[in-house]
């Protein structure tokens, strides 16, 4: 079991003829993800890595009953291609794209309110199930199919995580970046949600950073609803307030934010907090109750 | 991106804004003739990026025009110290010159995005003056708040719950609806991320003004609005953090004398905590990118390297799509180039990585090679004291 994707998903590719969404989608395909479409408004017909182009993806979920997407647009057009998505009905959009103006993300999310898309992202690395699908940009090979899920706001970061948690013999059931812009689609309750009713998901590393409060609210969230062990992590200890720490939203602003704030909120909760972020496989070998070498 | 007060309600004038009639003096004389043409009292204003001028003596009232230029002499040129501005204070290039009048009431009115709700939110205050942090953190309850649907945009219903909630009388009620609405499109139409009117007065005169403004400008939109792009004042930034955004380079200068380089911002904050905890202290945060090439290690190096403090440097790369062995490439070529002259510890780890490690080691150059984050964070402490 996994959340959200596996070996059945089928994905589309919105925005497939640039460098980069030509690049991840060879990535992608060799990884074993099925790729059914792409889409490039005025590139309907050709091909990129065998895979077809359509000009919309209404068109593309029509011709090959995609239900899934990933957004490899520019900014300036991100937003509007999100929205192309849920009008075409789509029960998943990852956006990859770093640099949406957080207005443009205001009035989508406004627009996927009531409707059954789920949206991943802007700015983040994608979801992955090990083994069985890759949505995104993070290194397919550093994971391995097992039991924990990961969820984090960070992209390199996650894979630090990933790659601890893979080389201490265990493997991952879903990891997904949730992406370091402000105003963005899934949050970390979706997730905790998600892997709460996963069976096959034994325990979960969440990894928080400075700025707004979806780490309290998570905190919140693992105190009254999971009972899964929860190993955490939050980046920015030594940031300085008020200075955009290079994601849009981690900013320590009117002195909130903090990660002193979070980590209380974390432990406060009974979630494994990871000082160091080198520790965050040993911490969770500990709370799992394992032996540590 | 940050703007000045005059600037601010230039921008906020345009859509409708009431704020008081001004003028900037770059020189002394000026603020006299600007002083004769509007009449006196006149309100001169320290021109710069921060708050808490008043207190540092950045704002004066100048009775007369002879006031007005000795009040601009005094306070163009000097080094005004805020509780914003750090303890090196912020030197004023200029000065603002408004009409004074009297006032009757100061309130609060300020605007930002609520990533909780992923609305933009109004918030109005009748502790005009006060900072709002101060306010919601003693008294939170005197905050009102109203969350704007984007579809709809701000309504005037809205607006109107504001103003009686804050006991604007009656008969101004009108104007400080008319100041919200004004203000909503300013926000939405330029991209902001914060807008701030401390205080929004009433005059003796009947009017609804903006004593003063703050507009923060969120930086992902900037890229159509090019009229908002030429305020800004280079001036007042960090030179390195402005040449560093000349790269897309993500820089923030700090305090310490460990200079890091990064790919991703999480992973890039872990580095800088992983720092602190081995007992050092980072000058900086650098976030070369989740893809970072050659070119963009070659203009991180000479950055860091710009830095007086630094006496060691740390580059901890987590390569995914882009492979240790092209990283460990530019690595080399930026050394060499710029010729390193403080101790280089480098862990690499992901695609390619021993190719990564063999390129470092083949060299000659004086590279330490580091197993892990934390086995990095010691090595570049102990090189830092060493180097001390």
């Amino acid at each position: 079991m996994s959340i959200w994707v596996d070996k059945n998903t089928k994905l589309l590719v919105q925005g497939i003829t640039g460098s980069v969404g030509a690049f991840h989608t060879k990535q992608m395909l060799e990884y074993g993800t099925k790729i059914v479409g792409g889409v490039t408004p005025g590139k309907a017909g050709s091909k990129i890595e065998g895979v077809p182009v359509f000009h919309t993806v209404a068109d593309a979920v029509k011709a090959t009953g995609a239900n899934a997407t990933v957004v490899y647009v520019p900014p300036a057009f991100a937003g509007d291609a999100i929205c192309e998505a849920t009008d075409a009905g789509i029960d998943l959009v990852v956006c990859i794209t770093e640099g949406i103006p957080i207005l443009d993300m205001v009035k989508v999310k406004r627009y996927m309110e009531g409707k059954k898309t789920r949206l991943i992202g802007p700015n983040c690395p994608g979801i992955i199930t090990p083994g069985e699908c890759k949505i995104g940009i993070m290194p397919g090979y550093i994971h391995k199919p097992g039991t924990i899920g990961i969820v984090s706001r960070s992209g390199t970061l996650t894979y630090e995580a990933v790659h601890q948690v893979t080389t201490l013999g265990m493997g991952q059931t879903t990891c997904i970046g949730i992406g370091g812009d402000p105003v963005n689609g899934t949050n970390f309750i979706d997730v905790l949600s998600a892997f709460q009713e996963d069976p096959k998901t034994e325990a979960v590393i969440l990894i928080g950073e400075i700025g707004g409060t979806a780490e309290e609210e998570a905190a919140a969230f693992v105190k009254s609803k999971m009972t899964k062990p929860v190993v955490g992590f939050v980046a920015g200890q030594t940031a300085p307030k008020g200075k955009r720490m290079g994601h849009a939203g981690a900013i320590i602003s009117g002195g909130k934010g903090t990660a002193a704030e979070k980590i209380e909120a974390f432990r406060a909760v009974g979630i494994s907090v990871s000082e160091a972020p080198s520790d965050l496989g040993i911490t969770l070998l500990r709370r799992l109750g394992k032996k540590v070498h | 991106m940050n703007i000045h007060e005059y600037q601010a309600k230039a921008v906020l004038a345009k859509y409708g804004v009431a704020v008081p009639k001004g003028k900037v003096a770059d020189i002394p004389a000026e603020a006299e003739a600007i002083a004769k043409e509007f009449g006196t009292p006149v309100v001169i204003k320290a021109q710069i990026h921060a708050g808490g001028r008043g207190k540092g003596g950045g704002i004066k009232l100048a009775r007369t025009p002879e006031e007005a230029r000795e009040y601009a002499k005094q306070i163009i040129g000097m080094t005004l110290v805020t509780h914003q501005t750090g303890p090196q204070g912020k030197k004023v290039k200029r000065v603002l010159v408004e009409q004074a009048g009297a006032i009757k009431k100061e309130l609060y009115l300020g605007m930002v995005i609520d990533r909780a709700v992923s609305r933009v939110v109004m918030m109005a205050s009748t502790e005009g003056g006060m900072e709002i942090e101060t306010v919601a953190a003693r008294t939170p309850e005197k905050i009102l708040k109203e969350y704007i649907d984007p579809a709809l945009g701000m309504m005037p219903y809205q607006a109107r719950k504001l103003a009686f909630g804050l006991s604007i009388p009656p008969e101004l009620s009108g104007k400080a609806v008319k100041f919200m609405m004004a203000l909503y499109s300013a926000f939405v139409d330029t991209d902001c991320s914060l807008a701030e009117i401390n205080p929004l007065v009433l005059t003796e005169d009947g009017d609804v003004i903006a004593l003063d403004a703050k507009m923060n400008f969120d930086g992902n939109g900037l890229f159509r609005h090019k009229d908002i792009q030429a305020l800004r004042d280079f001036d007042e930034e960090d030179p390195t953090e402005t040449e560093a955004s000349k790269f897309d380079l993500s820089y923030i200068s700090l305090d310490g004398n460990i200079g890091c380089m990064v790919n991703g911002a999480g992973l890039a904050m872990a580095t800088m905590d992983m720092i602190k905890m081995s007992g050092g202290s980072p000058a900086n945060f650098l976030d070369v990118g989740g893809g970072a090439n050659a070119e963009q290690v070659t203009n991180a190096f000479r950055l860091i390297l710009s830095d007086p403090k630094v006496k060691a440097i740390l580059i901890n790369i987590f390569g995914g799509i882009m492979r240790c062995d092209i990283i460990a490439e530019g690595v080399v070529t930026a050394a060499k180039t710029l010729g390193l002259k403080v101790p280089l510890v480098v862990r690499l780890e992901g695609t390619n990585v021993e190719k990564g490690k063999e390129i470092l080691a083949a060299s000659k150059l004086n590279i330490i090679s580091a197993s892990d984050m934390k086995d990095a964070a010691q090595k570049v402490v102990s090189a830092a004291v060493q180097a001390n």
